[in-house]
C-alpha cells in the first residue's frame, strides 16, 4: 500500500492472519484492522502504531485470566466493538482490559469488558475519549479488585455514556485535569461510583450513581463542577450519595439525591456552591462537619428526608438561604413566598443520635417530637447560628432541561 | 357469641361517636393528602395522630362501654349463655366497630386521591394494620381494667394512666435509660424495651417503611439484622399479636371467676 492510502487488514480465525497480535505486527501505521467474529484467546497485545482496530459483530478477546489484554503504546489508536474478557489478576501490576500507556488522542468505543481486574486504564494520556462501553466485573472486596475506568495523570479526557458495574471504583481519577464525565451509569460498585483524588477543573454531568458503596467521592480536589447527576440508593453505614473531603471551589447544582443513607457528607470542604438540588427520601440529606466553611447552600428542595441536616459542632460557617424544607412549620404573613421565621434544620434528635446511636429506635416517637420542639424554641445543644433565614414556602421549581 | 358480637357491633356502629370518629380520620386524611400531595408525608403525619388517638379512643370506649352496659351484662349473665361468649362478644363488638371506623376513615381518602398505585402505599397498609392492632390491644386492656375495678372512677383513671404511660411516659423513660446505659452494649436491650410497648412496636413498623434509608446508617449488627431484613417486621407483628392475645386471655380468666 502506498503511504497515502490507509490499508486494511482482516483477522479471521480460519485465515492465515488469525490473531490480533499478528495483525498488529503486520499493519503499517494508520491501517485499519477488522476483526471478524470468533473467540480469540490472546493477551499482552501491544499496539505500538496508530491503528484503528474494529471488531465486527463483537468478537471476543479472552485473556484467560493470564495478563493484561491490550496495551496501547501509540497515539491515535481506536479500539471499537470488542468483547474483552478475563483479565489477569495481580497484586503487583495493574492489569487492565485496555490500557493506554503514555499516549494521547486515543478512542475506546463500544466495547464490552467483562470479568476484568481493571477495565480501561489511562496512564498519562491526554485528549482521549472513552465512550459507550459496558464494563462488568464481580468485585467482592476492595483488596483484590480493580477500578472500572481508571485515569492517572491525564488531561482533557472525555468519558461518555459508559455503563460500569461491579468494580471497586466505577470511575477513578487521580491527578486528572480538565476532563469531562458525561451521561454514565455507575452501579453496584463496592467502594465508590466515581472517585476523584487530587484532580482539578473536572466536570461530571448527567451521570447516575446507583447502589454503590458511596455514589461519588471527591477528595483533595478543587473546581469540580457537578451537575444534573442522579444519586440513588447508596445505602449503608459509611455510605453516602456524595462524599466531600478537603475540596474547594466546586459547584453542585441541579442534582437529585434519592434514598441514600446520607445524601451529602462534607468534611473540610470550602467555598462550594450547592444550588438547585433535590433531596428526597434520604436518611440524612446533609451531614456537614463544622470543619466546612463558606459553603453556600441555597435554592434546594428538601423533601421527605428523615433528617435534613446534621453537624458535629456548635459553630456554623456556612450560608444556608432560600431553601425549601418540607419540615418547616413557619408562616408567611406578608405572602412573599419566604417564611417569616427562620428555619433550624438541625434537630435535637439528630444530635442525640450522634451521641447515642441506639436511640434511633425512638425515631418518630411522640416524646422525641416534643423535645425537638422544645429545642427548636430555645436551642441549647444544636448550633444556634445554623438557620435558614429565608426558608421558601413552596417547592423551588427550576428547569432541569435547559442547556448547560 | 356471634349474636352478642353482632348486637354490640351494630349498637356501636350506629352511635354518634363511631360516626364522629370515622369523620375525624376521614377529614384529617383528606386534608393531609390534599395539602402534602405526597403519600409518605401524609402517612407520617397521620401516624402521629393515629398512635396517640387510637389507643386513647380504644381505652375510653372500652371502659365506658363496659360500665354503661353493666345492667345488660347482668341480664345476659342470667341467661343460659357461657360467660366466655358474653365478654368476648362484647369486646370484639367494640374493637371491630372502632377498627372499621379507623379503616374506612383512613382508607377512603387514599382511595379518593387514587394513591393506591404508588409504591409508598405499603406504609399506609402498615399504618392501618398497626392502628387496628392498637385498637384491639387498648380496648382489651380497658375492658380488663373495668372488669377488675368496680369503682368507675378508679377504673377510668387507671385506664387513662395506662394510655398516658404507653403513649408518652414510656418513651421518656426509654430515652433516659438509653442515656444512662450508653456505655454498655444496649442494642438488644433497646429492642427488648420496644417489645414491651405496643405503641412503640407500631411505630417501628411504620419506621421500617418510611425511614429505612436512615436506619441503614446505624452501625450495630443486632439493629442491622433487626431493621435490615424482614425479621424486624415479623418480630414486631408477632409481639403485637401476643400483646392482643394476653389481655383477652386475662379478660376470660377474670370473667370466669368474678362475682356479679
Amino acid at each position: 500500500m502506498s503511504g497515502l492510502f490507509a490499508g486494511t487488514i482482516n483477522v479471521r480465525q480460519d485465515w492465515p492472519c488469525n490473531s490480533i497480535k499478528s495483525a498488529a505486527d503486520l499493519a503499517s501505521p494508520f491501517d485499519t484492522v477488522y476483526v471478524h467474529p470468533g473467540r480469540y484467546v490472546e493477551y499482552d497485545i501491544v499496539i505500538d502504531k496508530p491503528l484503528h482496530i474494529i471488531g465486527i459483530d463483537r468478537p471476543v478477546i479472552d485473556g484467560d485470566h493470564k495478563s493484561e489484554i491490550i496495551t496501547v503504546k501509540s497515539d491515535s489508536v481506536l479500539i471499537k466493538g470488542f468483547r474483552i474478557r478475563n483479565v489477569g489478576f495481580s497484586f503487583t501490576k495493574d492489569w487492565a482490559g485496555i490500557k493506554i500507556d503514555n499516549k494521547d488522542h486515543c478512542t475506546i468505543e463500544d466495547n464490552e469488558i467483562l470479568d476484568s481486574y481493571f477495565g480501561i486504564y489511562l496512564k498519562k494520556s491526554d485528549h482521549s475519549v472513552i465512550r459507550n462501553n459496558y464494563l462488568k466485573s464481580k468485585a467482592e472486596n476492595e483488596v483484590n479488585s480493580g477500578n472500572g475506568i481508571h485515569l492517572w495523570y491525564c488531561e482533557n479526557i472525555r468519558i461518555e455514556n459508559n455503563r460500569i458495574h461491579g468494580h471497586r471504583d466505577g470511575i477513578y481519577f487521580e491527578f486528572v485535569e480538565h476532563s469531562k464525565i458525561i451521561g454514565n451509569l455507575s452501579e453496584g460498585n463496592i467502594r465508590y461510583g466515581l472517585h476523584f483524588m487530587f484532580s482539578n477543573h473536572d466536570d461530571y454531568i448527567g451521570n447516575t450513581f446507583k447502589n454503590n458503596g458511596t455514589g461519588v467521592a471527591v477528595m483533595f480536589s478543587d473546581h469540580i463542577n457537578m451537575k444534573k447527576n442522579h444519586f440513588v440508593d447508596n445505602w449503608g453505614t459509611t455510605n453516602y450519595g456524595l462524599l466531600f473531603k478537603e475540596i474547594y471551589d466546586g459547584e453542585l447544582s441541579e442534582n437529585i439525591f434519592e434514598n441514600n443513607t446520607t445524601a451529602i457528607f462534607a468534611d473540610g470542604s470550602n467555598r462550594i456552591k450547592i444550588i438547585n438540588n433535590e433531596f428526597r427520601g434520604n436518611g440524612w440529606a446533609m451531614n456537614i462537619f463544622s470543619s466546612c466553611m463558606d459553603n453556600e447552600i441555597a435554592y434546594n428542595n428538601f423533601i421527605s428526608n428523615t433528617f435534613d441536616l446534621t453537624t458535629n459542632g456548635k459553630r456554623n460557617n456556612n450560608n444556608f438561604h432560600d431553601n425549601f424544607w418540607d419540615q418547616y412549620t413557619g408562616y408567611d404573613l406578608d405572602k412573599d413566598g419566604v417564611g417569616d421565621v427562620p428555619y433550624r434544620p438541625v434537630r435535637l434528635f439528630s444530635y442525640l443520635i450522634g451521641r447515642i446511636p441506639e436511640s434511633i429506635i425512638l425515631l418518630r416517637s411522640f416524646f422525641i417530637d416534643m423535645i425537638n420542639i422544645a429545642e427548636k424554641v430555645a436551642p441549647v445543644l444544636t448550633p444556634q447560628s445554623l438557620t435558614d433565614e429565608r426558608p421558601r414556602m413552596k417547592l423551588i421549581v427550576y428547569d432541569r432541561n435547559k442547556g448547560d | 357469641m356471634l349474636k352478642i358480637l353482632k348486637y354490640s357491633f351494630f349498637d356501636l356502629i350506629r352511635s354518634r361517636w363511631s360516626i364522629i370518629y370515622f369523620f375525624f380520620y376521614f377529614v384529617t386524611g383528606m386534608v393531609l393528602l390534599y395539602l402534602s400531595n405526597d403519600v409518605s408525608k401524609a402517612v407520617a403525619s397521620l401516624m402521629n395522630v393515629t398512635f396517640i388517638l387510637t389507643p386513647l379512643i380504644g381505652t375510653i370506649f372500652g371502659v365506658m362501654n363496659f360500665y354503661n352496659s353493666r345492667e345488660f351484662i347482668e341480664l345476659l349473665l342470667a341467661q343460659p349463655v357461657p360467660r366466655k361468649n358474653i365478654f368476648l362478644g362484647m369486646f370484639l363488638g367494640i374493637s371491630t366497630s372502632l377498627s372499621l371506623s379507623l379503616f374506612l376513615g383512613m382508607g377512603l381518602p387514599f382511595l379518593i386521591f387514587g394513591t393506591f398505585g404508588s409504591d409508598q402505599i405499603m406504609s399506609l397498609v402498615f399504618l392501618l394494620i398497626s392502628g387496628i392492632f392498637l385498637t384491639f390491644i387498648f380496648t382489651a386492656l380497658a375492658f380488663y381494667i373495668a372488669l377488675v375495678n368496680e369503682n368507675r372512677l378508679k377504673g377510668f383513671g387507671l385506664a387513662i394512666l395506662i394510655w398516658l404511660f404507653m403513649a408518652f411516659i414510656y418513651d421518656g423513660v426509654f430515652l433516659l435509660l438509653l442515656i444512662f446505659l450508653q456505655e454498655y452494649p444496649i442494642e438488644k436491650f433497646a429492642i427488648a424495651m420496644s417489645l414491651f410497648n405496643p405503641v412503640d412496636l407500631s411505630r417501628i413498623l411504620i419506621m421500617l417503611k418510611l425511614d429505612i434509608s436512615a436506619l441503614m446508617g446505624y452501625t450495630g449488627a443486632v439493629f442491622n439484622k433487626f431493621f435490615g431484613n424482614n425479621s424486624g417486621m415479623l418480630i414486631s407483628i408477632a409481639a403485637l399479636i401476643i400483646w392482643s392475645a394476653v389481655p383477652v386471655f386475662l379478660i376470660l380468666k377474670k370473667s370466669a371467676k368474678k362475682d356479679f
